[in-house]
C-alpha cells in the first residue's frame, strides 16, 4: 500500500524562486544530499535527514543560472551552466562559483542530464546532445542544429537501459508535440510525431516516463485533467522514418482541467504516479498518488499553501515547492503484510493524510443519485451533480436503475436489475452493482417491509461482491438483514460465494440452519448440489448394516478390547446401525450445514462463538457429522457421493471443533452419550489403523530395499547407447 | 550418430565427507564451507555457485568453526586448538595458531572486522586482534565453568553473547567480564534431560538475543535483563545453527531432523510499526541433521551430515528469474576426482586417503553384437572389473589431486607436504609398484597433475604458481623447465590442459583467465581473453590444437592456439547464443575429451548430462528442442534432418563423476547413485510417518 509520510520543510532560508518556481532538484552521488537550484543565482546541497544544507554556491550578481546543477557521478563534481553558455563545474570544497573551472560554449545548452552509472550529458537547445566529456575537450566545437525552427524543447529525460544511455526530449511547434530518442551509444535519433487523439485542443501540462526493457512509457498530464500513456520503442524499427505514436488513456479526471496553478506529475514505480494539482477548480491544491493499475487514489496530501506546479521525486523522497520554502514528502510503497490481509486488525487511519472524499473510493457511491446520505452537505453536493448529469445528453443505464432503486416497487426493481445485468460489463459495472446493493440494503432499513430478495440473489450471483474487500462495509449489512429475515436460502448463496465471511457471521448461520423448523424448511427453495439423496441408498442399506461392522475402514471394532460400554451397546446392536445409517437430518437443513462445512474458517476465531450454541443442536450437528462420516468410510476413497460433497477432512476437523468447544456440555447429556461411545471408538479404531500403518510401513521399506536391489544393475555393466 | 559401448562403472565408493560449516561474505558474494575431514572450499555465488577453491583437509584437523573477518580474509578453528588463516591466492594455509584454550568450538569475527573471539574447551573465551599478516592474542574474558559453544557479538561490538552447556552469558568486551547470565530450560517435551546445550547464538542490534537449543528451542532474551522473552518449541530433537540475515529482519535455524525453519520479524498490523518474529517457512531438503546455516542476501543457505549444500532461493527477494531462483543442491564436488588410463582401461579414482586403481572388464560381444545391439541393451559380460591397487597415503594430509599416465604405467598424487610418483609393471596378471624416490624439493605439492598423450612428460601446478615440465623416462625422471608465474602474481593454477601432440599446455588459474605455453620452445604462447566466470574444465583437441574452455556460466568456448584467436564456430554460437536450457543447467561441465576420428565433435559431461557437440550440424535455437530422450521413430529422414542439432545429449547416467573416450566406440562413465552414498551414511532420526 503506498502512503506518504509526514511532510518536512527544507529550508530556513527563503529560497529566492521566481513565478516559475525552482529550476530544479537534482539528485548528488550520496543517497541522502540533493543539490536545489533555484532560478536565481544560487546552488545549494542539502542534506535531506538533517533537513539542513551542506554548501552554498551563487554566482556573480548579474550571472542568471539557467539550467539546474547536477552531480557527476564519475568524479563526484557538480556541473551548472549560467547564462547559457558559460558551464562551471566544481566540487564540496570549492567555496567560490567564480574561481572554480570554466568552459564557454558555441551553442546555448538546455539542460545538463546525469545518472548513476554513466556519464553526464549535455542536451542543447537546437537538440544537439554532447557527452561532457567530449564537450569539455573541446568546448568551442560546432554544435549542430537538429530540431527545425520555433519549435521548443519542452521536457527531457535520461536513462540507462541495460547499460546503454538513451534520451529522450519532448518537442513542441504551434501545438504539436513530437518526441525524440536518442540511443547514445548507437547514436541513433529518432523522432516521433505524438498524436493527441480526438481532443486537439488540449495542452501538455506535464510529462514523466518510465522505462521497462522494450518501451519507454511516456506519460503525459493533459489539460483536460487526464492522465496518457504513450508507449515508445527503445530499438526503433526504422530510425529513419518519421513515426507516430497514438496515446492511450490511463487515468481519467485526476486533476481539474482549468486549474489556475501548473500541474505536474511524476512516475513513482511501474505501478503509481503522482500528481500535483487540484483536484476540483476551486479546491485547494494536492499532491496524490495513483495506482495505475487498479486505477485508485492511494493517498493524497493537501497542499493549502499553493505550489510552484514541479515535482521531483528521486528515492522515496517527493520535492516539491510548497508556498516559499522547499518541502519533502518521504513516499512509501509498502507490501501488505499476511496479518493485515487476514483482516485481523483493522488499518488503523495514517492521522497525518486523510482521504479526499471526492476521489472514487469503494466507501462512498460515486457518481450517482442515491439520497440515503441524509445530510445536508451531501444533498448540496447531490444537487450539483444531478445538474452535471442533466447536462449530459443521455442518462446512463447505471443511474437509471440507481434511481429506481430508492423509489419502485420491488417488482420494478427486480425488472431493471435483470435489465442491467443482461448489459453486463460495462466499465464501471462493480461500482454500479456495489451501488445498487448498498441502495437497496438502505432501503431495507429504512423500510422493514422491503426486502427485495430476487434482486439480491441475482446481485450476489454475479460473483463481485464479497464480505468486506470489495465494499467495505457493505455486505455485512446483507447477511446481517439476511440473518434478521432468516432466510437461508440467501445465507446459504452468501457463503458459497464470499470467500471472507467472520467466524461469528458463519456461527450464527450455523445457529439458524440447525434450530429453523423442518415445515419452514420445506418452503424454502436451497441448492441441493452438495447433497446426495442417500435415500436412494436405502435399497443397499439392509445389506450394508451387516457390513458395517467390518468396513470401517479395514478394522473391525469387535477386536477392541476395551469397553464395558461396548456391551451396553450391544444390546440395542439394531439402534445403533439403524441410528447410524439413517440421515439424521432432512436433506434440506443438510445442503445447509454442508455449506457450512464448505466455509472458511479460522479455529482460534470460531472456537468461542461455537459455545454459543444450545446443547441439543450440537448434538443434532454432531449426529449428522458422525453420520458423514460413516458414509465417507464406505468407499475406499474415502469421499462422499454427489456433485460439491464435504471431504473428510472437513467432517472431522469440525467434529474436533464441535467437541473441543462443547465437551463439558455434551457429556453431560444424557442423550449424547452413545454418540460419545460411537466417536471414541471411531478415535481408538483410527489409532490402531495407524499403528498398524506404521507397522506396515517398515515392512513396505523392506520391500522397497528388495525391489531397488532388483532394479540396480549392479556395480558393473556394459551397455549400448547411442545418440539422438 | 554411431553407437556406443559404455562401460558403467558403479564401484566408484566415493562418500562426501558432511558439511560442518559455512560463512557467507557478502562483499564478494563467496560461501566458503568445511567438511568434517578438514576440507575448506570456497563457493563463488555470482558465478553460478561454482566452487572455485578448494584447501584439502587434515586427518587432526575436525574444524568447528569459520569465519571470513577483515573483508576478504578467511579463518578457521578446530578441535585441534587451533586457529588457521587461509591464502585464497596461492591456496594454501597461511598459519595456525594455538590459542591455548584446549579444543576451539566456536569463533566470531567482531562487526568491524578487526578482531577475532574463540570459545575453548575449557571454558575461556579469547579476543585476538587482527593484524594486517597476523592474529595476536590481546586477553582473556571471564572463564566460564564449561566449554563456549556459540559466540555471537553485538553488533555495536561493545557486547558479546556465549552460549554454553545450561545457559548463556552476556560479556562487556571492555571490561571482558560476564554481565548476564541466563539459564536455559533442561526441560524437554515436560521430562527433564540431562544437559542442554545452546548450540548457537544470535545477538541483535537492539539487544535481543536469539538461542538454539538440544532441547529443541529457539529462545528470544532481552540480554538488558537477562530474560526470558519468547521461546518457539519448533523440534524434538536438537536445534543446531542459526544464521541472522544483515538487516535483522530474518533468520534461519537448521534442526538434528533435517528441517530448517525461516523466522521473520513480520508487523502485527499493516501499517503498525510494532514487529514480531514469526515461524514462517519450514523447509525439508536434508534428511540428516542441519549442522550449519547461512543467510544471504536472497538466499537461506544450509548444510549437515548428508553431505547435500543447499541453497533455497527467498523468493521475495529475487527480483529477476535468474540463476538465483532456483532451489540448488550441491552434492558433488566441481572437480575430477577420476582419471583414465586409455590404453590399459584402467581407472584411478581419488579419495581422500587413498587411491584406486581398477581394470575395466570386457564383453564378448564384438564389432557385430555391437551393431545388432539395441540402445539400451547390456552386454553380457566375459570379464568383470577387477580392482588391482590400493595405495594409502602415508600421513594425515588429504590428497589433492592425482593422475594417472594414458600408458597406464605411472601414477602421480600429491598432498599438501609431499609429492608422490610410482611406477607401475605388469607381468600378466601380476602387478608391481615402485615409488620414485628423491623427488626434488620445489615438487613439494601440487594443485595439478596431467601427463602428456605418450607418457612422457609430467605436467605439474605447484601452488606456488610456478608449473613445472618432468621428463619421464624408464624408471627416471629429470626436471625440464618451470614456467614462473608473471611477476607480482602468486595465484595458483587449478587445471591443465595438454594438446595430444605434447607441444600446447594451457594453465587456468581461478580467476587470471588461461595461459597457453609452448613446450617445445618453453615459452608463453599466449593468453586466452579473459572473460568474467571461472574455468570449470578445458582441452586441446587433437590435429586442430583448438583449446575448448567451459566456463561455470554455462559458455563454451573454442580457440584457436596456432591463430591465437577464437574459432569461427565459437563466434557463431556466440552471436547465436546457447540454448536456454543448456544456460539454465545446474552443474558445471567437468571434463572436455574429443574424438580421435570425428574431429568435428567435442564429447563434455556435467553431473547430470553426457553431450557430443556436432560443429557440422546447425545449432539449437530456443524454439528446438534440446533434449529428446525418445528415439526418432516414424519419422522420415527429412524431418529427422531437419530437426537435428548440435547437441546429442543423454541423461541415462547419472550423477555423472566422469565420462570419457576409451576408443573410437567406447566410453566409459563412472556414476555414483546417491541412494549408495546415504547408504552409508550414519541413519537419520527416526521420523514416524503416520498418526502423532
Amino acid at each position: 500500500m503506498a502512503a506518504l509520510e509526514e511532510e518536512f520543510t527544507l529550508s530556513s532560508v527563503v529560497l529566492s524562486a521566481g513565478p516559475e518556481g525552482l529550476l530544479g532538484v537534482e539528485q548528488s552521488d550520496k543517497t541522502d544530499q540533493f543539490l536545489v537550484t533555484d532560478s536565481g543565482r544560487t546552488v545549494i546541497l542539502y542534506k535531506v535527514s538533517d533537513q539542513k544544507p551542506l554548501g552554498s554556491w551563487s554566482v556573480k550578481q548579474g550571472q542568471i543560472i539557467t539550467c539546474p546543477a547536477v552531480c557527476n557521478f564519475q568524479t563526484g563534481e557538480y556541473v551548472v551552466v549560467h547564462d547559457n553558455k558559460v558551464l562551471r563545474i566544481w566540487n564540496n570544497e570549492d567555496v567560490n562559483l567564480d574561481k572554480v573551472f570554466k568552459a564557454t560554449l558555441s551553442a546555448e545548452v538546455y539542460r545538463i542530464l546525469s545518472v548513476q552509472g554513466t556519464e553526464p550529458l549535455v542536451l542543447f537547445k537546437e537538440g544537439a546532445v554532447r557527452g561532457l566529456e567530449a564537450l569539455l575537450a573541446d568546448p568551442q566545437q560546432k554544435i549542430e542544429t537538429v530540431i527545425s525552427d520555433e519549435e521548443v524543447i519542452k521536457w527531457t529525460k535520461f536513462f540507462v537501459v541495460f547499460r546503454h544511455p538513451v534520451l529522450i526530449f519532448i518537442t513542441e511547434k504551434h501545438g504539436n508535440y513530437f518526441a525524440y530518442v536518442q540511443m547514445f551509444n548507437s547514436r541513433i535519433l529518432t523522432k516521433y510525431t505524438l498524436l493527441l487523439g480526438q481532443d486537439e485542443n488540449s495542452v501538455i501540462k506535464s510529462f514523466t516516463a518510465s522505462v521497462d526493457r522494450k518501451f519507454i512509457s511516456l506519460m503525459s498530464l493533459s489539460s483536460d485533467g487526464c492522465i496518457y500513456e504513450t508507449l515508445i520503442p527503445i530499438r526503433p524499427a526504422d530510425p529513419e522514418k518519421n513515426q507516430s505514436l497514438v496515446k492511450s488513456l490511463l487515468l481519467k479526471a485526476v486533476v481539474s482541467g482549468n486549474a489556475r496553478n501548473g500541474v505536474a506529475l511524476t512516475a513513482l514505480d511501474q505501478d503509481h504516479v503522482a500528481v500535483l494539482g487540484s483536484p476540483l477548480a476551486a479546491s485547494k491544491e494536492c499532491l496524490s498518488v495513483w495506482n495505475i493499475k487498479f486505477q485508485t487514489l492511494q493517498t493524497s496530501k493537501e497542499l493549502p499553501q499553493g505550489t510552484s506546479g514541479q515535482l521531483w521525486y528521486y528515492g522515496e523522497h517527493l520535492f516539491m515547492l510548497h508556498g516559499k520554502s522547499l518541502t519533502v514528502i518521504p513516499y512509501k510503497c509498502e507490501v501488505s503484510s499476511l496479518a493485515g490481509a487476514l483482516g485481523k486488525l483493522k488499518h488503523s487511519q495514517d492521522p497525518g493524510t486523510h482521504v479526499v472524499s471526492h476521489f472514487v473510493n469503494w466507501e462512498t457511491p460515486q457518481g450517482c443519485g442515491l439520497g440515503f446520505q441524509n445530510s445536508e452537505q451531501s444533498r448540496r453536493i447531490l444537487r450539483r451533480r444531478k445538474i452535471e448529469v442533466s447536462l449530459q445528453p443521455e442518462v446512463p443505464p447505471s443511474k437509471q436503475l440507481l434511481s429506481t432503486i430508492m423509489k419502485d416497487s420491488e417488482k420494478h426493481i427486480e425488472v431493471e436489475v435483470r435489465k442491467f445485468l443482461a448489459l453486463k460489463q460495462t466499465p464501471d459495472f462493480h461500482t454500479v452493482i456495489g451501488d445498487t446493493v448498498t441502495g437497496l440494503l438502505e432501503r431495507c432499513k429504512a423500510e422493514p417491509s422491503f426486502y427485495p430478495r430476487n434482486c439480491l440473489m441475482q446481485l450476489i450471483q454475479t460473483h463481485v461482491l464479497s464480505y468486506r474487500f470489495f465494499c467495505l462495509s457493505l455486505c455485512p449489512d446483507l447477511m446481517e438483514i439476511a440473518l434478521k429475515k432468516k432466510d437461508v436460502q440467501l445465507l446459504q448463496l452468501c457463503l458459497q460465494q464470499f470467500p471472507d465471511i467472520p467466524e461469528s457471521v458463519t456461527c450464527a448461520c450455523l445457529k439458524i440452519f440447525l434450530s429453523i423448523g423442518d415445515d419452514s424448511l420445506q418452503e424454502t427453495d436451497v441448492n441441493m448440489e452438495s447433497v446426495f439423496d442417500y435415500s436412494i441408498n436405502s435399497v443397499h442399506d439392509e445389506k450394508m448394516e451387516e457390513q458395517t461392522e467390518i468396513l470401517q475402514n479395514g478394522f473391525n471394532p469387535e477386536e477392541d478390547k476395551c469397553n464395558n460400554c461396548d456391551q451396553e451397546l450391544n444390546k440395542k446392536p439394531q439402534d445403533e446401525t439403524k441410528e447410524s445409517t439413517s440421515c439424521p437430518v432432512v436433506q434440506k437443513r443438510a445442503a445447509l450445514l454442508n455449506a457450512i462445512l464448505h466455509s472458511a474458517y479460522s479455529e482460534t476465531f470460531l472456537l468461542p462463538h461455537l459455545k454459543d450454541i444450545p446443547a441439543q443442536h450440537i448434538t443434532l450437528f454432531l449426529k449428522y457429522l458422525y453420520f458423514l462420516y460413516l458414509k465417507c468410510s464406505e468407499n475406499a476413497t474415502m469421499t462422499l457421493p454427489g456433485i460439491h460433497p464435504p471431504t473428510l477432512n472437513q467432517i472431522m476437523d469440525w467434529i474436533c471443533l464441535l467437541l473441543d468447544a462443547n465437551f463439558t456440555v455434551v457429556v453431560m447429556m444424557p442423550e449424547a452419550k452413545r454418540l460419545l461411545i460411537n466417536l471414541y471408538k471411531l478415535v481408538k479404531s483410527q489409532i490402531s489403523v495407524y499403528s498398524e500403518l506404521n507397522k506396515i510401513e517398515v515392512s513396505f521399506r523392506e520391500l522397497q530395499k528388495l525391489n531397488q536391489e532388483k532394479n540396480n544393475r549392479g556395480l558393473y555393466s556394459i551397455e549400448v547407447l547411442e545418440l539422438f | 550418430m554411431g553407437e556406443f559401448k559404455v562401460h558403467r562403472v558403479r564401484f566408484f565408493n566415493y562418500v562426501p565427507s558432511g558439511i560442518r560449516c559455512v560463512a557467507y561474505n557478502n562483499q564478494s558474494n563467496r560461501l566458503a564451507v568445511s567438511r568434517t575431514d578438514g576440507t575448506v572450499e570456497i563457493y563463488n555465488l555470482s558465478a553460478n555457485y561454482f566452487q572455485e577453491k578448494f584447501f584439502p583437509g587434515h586427518e587432526s584437523r575436525a574444524t568447528e568453526a569459520l569465519c571470513w573477518a577483515e573483508g576478504q580474509r578467511l579463518f578457521s578453528a578446530g578441535l585441534n586448538g587451533e586457529i588457521m588463516e587461509y591464502d585464497l591466492q596461492a591456496l594454501n594455509i597461511k598459519y595456525a595458531m594455538d590459542a591455548f584454550g584446549g579444543p576451539i568450538w566456536s569463533m566470531a569475527a567482531s562487526p568491524s572486522g578487526s578482531q577475532l573471539l574463540v570459545g575453548c574447551e575449557d571454558g575461556s573465551v579469547k579476543l585476538f586482534q587482527i593484524t594486517p599478516d597476523k592474529i595476536q592474542f590481546e586477553r582473556n574474558f571471564d572463564r566460564q565453568k564449561s566449554r563456549i559453544l556459540s559466540l555471537s557479538w553485538h553488533p555495536s561490538g561493545t557486547h558479546i553473547a556465549a552460549g554454553s552447556i545450561d545457559y548463556i552469558s552476556v560479556f562487556d568486551v571492555k571490561s571482558g567480564s560476564a554481565v548476564h547470565k541466563m539459564i536455559v530450560d533442561r526441560q524437554y517435551m515436560g521430562v527433564s534431560k540431562r544437559k542442554c546445550i545452546v548450540w548457537g547464538v544470535a545477538f541483535l542490534s537492539d539487544g535481543t538475543i536469539i538461542s538454539v537449543d538440544s532441547a529443541g528451542k529457539v529462545q528470544f532474551w532481552d540480554s538488558a535483563t537477562g530474560t526470558l522473552v519468547k521461546s518457539h518449541l519448533i523440534a524434538n530433537a536438537d536445534v543446531q545453527s542459526i544464521a541472522v540475515a544483515d538487516q535483522e529482519d530474518s533468520f534461519v535455524v537448521g534442526t538434528a531432523e533435517g528441517t530448517v525453519f525461516h523466522f521473520q520479524l513480520v508487523p502485527v498490523t499493516s501499517n503498525s510499526s510494532e514487529k514480531q518474529w514469526v515461524r514462517t517457512k519450514p523447509f525439508q531438503h536434508h534428511t540428516h541433521d542441519v549442522r550449519t546455516v547461512a543467510h544471504s542476501p536472497t538466499a537461506l543457505i544450509s548444510g549437515g551430515t548428508d553431505t547435500h549444500l543447499v541453497f533455497r532461493p527467498l523468493m521475495e527477494k529475487v527480483e529477476v528469474k535468474n540463476y538465483d531462483a532456483a532451489l540448488r543442491k550441491i552434492t558433488f564436488p566441481h572437480r575430477c576426482l577420476i582419471s583414465c588410463s586409455k590404453k590399459r582401461q584402467l581407472l584411478l579414482f581419488q579419495f581422500a586417503h587413498h587411491l584406486e586403481l581398477w581394470r575395466l572388464g570386457s564383453t564378448v560381444a564384438t564389432g557385430k553384437f555391437l551393431v545388432s545391439g539395441k540402445n539400451g541393451d547390456t552386454l553380457p559380460l566375459s570379464k568383470n572389473a577387477d580392482h588391482l591397487l590400493h595405495l594409502k597415503t602415508k600421513g594425515p594430509e588429504n590428497i589433492i589431486c592425482s593422475c594417472i599416465s594414458p600408458c597406464g604405467s605411472w601414477i602421480a598424487y600429491s598432498t599438501v607436504s609431499r609429492f608422490f610418483l610410482y611406477r607401475l609393471n605388469y607381468e600378466h596378471d601380476n602387478i608391481s609398484l615402485k615409488r620414485v624416490s628423491k623427488m626434488p624439493a620445489f615438487l613439494r605439492s601440487a594443485l595439478q597433475i596431467l601427463f602428456s598423450e605418450d607418457s612422457t612428460k609430467l605436467f605439474v601446478a605447484s601452488n606456488q604458481g610456478a608449473l613445472h615440465i618432468v621428463q619421464l623416462s624408464g624408471g627416471s625422471f629429470k626436471h625440464l623447465h618451470a614456467f614462473q608465474p608473471q611477476s607480482g602474481t602468486v595465484e595458483a593454477m587449478c587445471l591443465l590442459a595438454v594438446s595430444p601432440d605434447g607441444n600446447w599446455l594451457a594453465a587456468s588459474g581461478t580467476s587470471a583467465g588461461v595461459h597457453v605455453y609452448n613446450v617445445k620452445q618453453l615459452k608463453l604462447h599466449c593468453t586466452v581473453p579473459a572473460y568474467n566466470f571461472p574455468v570449470t574444465a578445458m582441452a586441446i583437441a587433437p590435429n586442430t590444437n583448438n583449446l575448448v574452455i567451459a566456463h561455470s556460466d554455462q559458455q563454451v568456448f573454442e580457440y584457436s592456439i596456432p591463430d591465437k584467436q577464437y574459432t569461427d564456430w565459437s563466434r557463431t554460437v556466440q552471436k547465436q547464443g546457447f540454448h536456454h536450457l543448456w544456460l539454465q543447467r545446474d552443474t558445471p561441465i567437468t571434463h572436455i575429451s574429443f574424438h580421435p576420428k570425428r574431429p568435428m565433435h567435442i564429447l563434455l559431461h556435467d553431473a547430470y548430462m553426457f553431450c557430443i557437440i556436432d560443429k557440422s550440424l546447425p545449432l539449437p535455437n530456443d524454439k528446438t528442442l534440446l533434449y529428446n530422450p525418445f528415439p526418432p521413430t516414424n519419422e522420415s529422414d527429412v524431418i529427422r534432418r531437419r530437426t537435428a542439432h548440435a547437441f546429442k545429449i543423454s541423461k541415462i547416467y547419472k550423477p555423472l563423476l566422469f565420462m570419457d573416450l576409451l576408443d573410437e566406440r567406447t566410453l566409459v562413465a563412472v556414476e555414483r547413485p546417491l541412494d549408495d552414498i546415504i547408504a552409508q551414511l550414519p541413519p537419520p532420526i527416526k521420523k514416524k510417518k503416520f498418526g502423532t
